[in-house]
């Protein structure tokens, strides 16, 4: 597998535009932060070049206006890992499905759909997976308040 | 061969027909196999060989239709509390309700910065014995267990 750097030099080449930012100092593991219209490609490539196992998405909100989407990826054998970062807007948390890369995504987009409220465009099946169905609000949010009363249990 | 066998003339007994009413009943409490988190292990554990509620006459049954007794073992969560109400009413009367562990009696680990938890269960069902621990031993359930054997001793059935 190639060094980070020249995969880096290489996901420029091959998707124009996409790297906003690399760090690769001082932290585990390194990142690549990228625009959300080009998350689908970066993570065709990434996946094309052996990081073949997407270990987990999640999602950070950082008020007042940013919510992040995080993926984690993994090259199984290689022992190696690399996260994408991509942020959005915390009023319009809207970005690409990733699941015809890594079907895997789909568990986790839902997740992050139920607790963070970020839509993923093109997910076939964008439920809560964690909260009841008719839940009010998605509980990760730093702004979250809690429904006063649920199917007459006070919640208080 | 018992050892009562053949040693007494035949007798006629009196007794209060609550107090035969209950002692039947406090003996053959049956519980729902209801465990949603780690103390159902401890209440899986109760059950077995070791420390056998087989002898308190409390036998689990996996249907709710068969069962006296709901020991509500573990984390409720809202998306569970319809179906806690709704195993509760499928139980036949006369019908109790332990709440074991701090989780079922208050959300206690989770209370109060939960989201999810529902804060006791007691805002679902009635309750009748509360366990505390976390999870409560083998032990503690069974004196729970013997507390409630206590509280339908003294109810009253044909009285007012």
């Amino acid at each position: 597998m190639k060094d980070l750097n020249t995969l880096v030099q290489d996901l420029q080449a091959a998707v124009e535009g996409a790297i906003e930012e690399v760090v690769t100092e001082n932290t585990q593991p390194p990142y690549i932060i990228v625009k959300k219209e080009k998350i689908v490609p970066v993570l065709e490539y990434l996946k094309k070049e052996g990081f073949n196992h997407l270990s987990a998405v999640s999602a950070v909100d950082e008020p007042p206006e940013k919510i992040w989407v995080v993926y984690h990826l993994v090259a199984i054998g290689e022992k190696s890992t690399l996260a994408v970062k991509t942020v959005l807007p915390r009023d319009a948390a809207e970005v690409d499905s990733v699941g015809n890369v890594y079907p895997t995504a789909l568990w986790h987009e839902r997740e992050a759909y139920d607790l963070m409220g970020v839509k993923f465009k093109g997910h076939p099946d964008l439920r809560r997976i964690l909260m009841p169905d008719d839940w009010v609000g998605h509980p990760l949010r730093k702004d979250y308040e809690q429904i006063k009363e649920y199917h007459g249990i006070k919640t208080d | 061969m018992g050892v009562l066998d053949n040693r007494l003339p035949d007798n006629v007994f009196f007794a209060m027909a609550d107090d035969f009413v209950n002692w039947s009943r406090k003996n053959s409490l049956w519980y729902l196999l209801f465990a949603t988190a780690c103390c159902g292990i401890e209440l899986m554990h109760t059950g077995g060989p070791r420390f056998d509620l087989d002898r308190f006459g409390s036998v689990f049954r996996a249907s709710p239709r068969q069962s006296d007794l709901m020991i509500v073992a573990g984390t409720i969560t809202y998306k569970m509390a319809d179906p806690v109400r709704r195993l509760y009413e499928q139980m036949p009367e006369p019908k109790w309700v332990i709440s074991m562990g701090s989780c079922a009696n208050s959300g206690c680990p989770f209370n109060p910065h939960t989201y999810s938890v529902v804060k006791g269960v007691d805002r679902i069902i009635p309750v009748d014995v509360y366990i505390p621990g976390c999870p409560p031993p083998p032990e503690a359930l069974i004196e729970g267990i013997m507390k409630l054997q206590r509280k339908i001793e003294a109810s009253k059935v044909f009285r007012k």
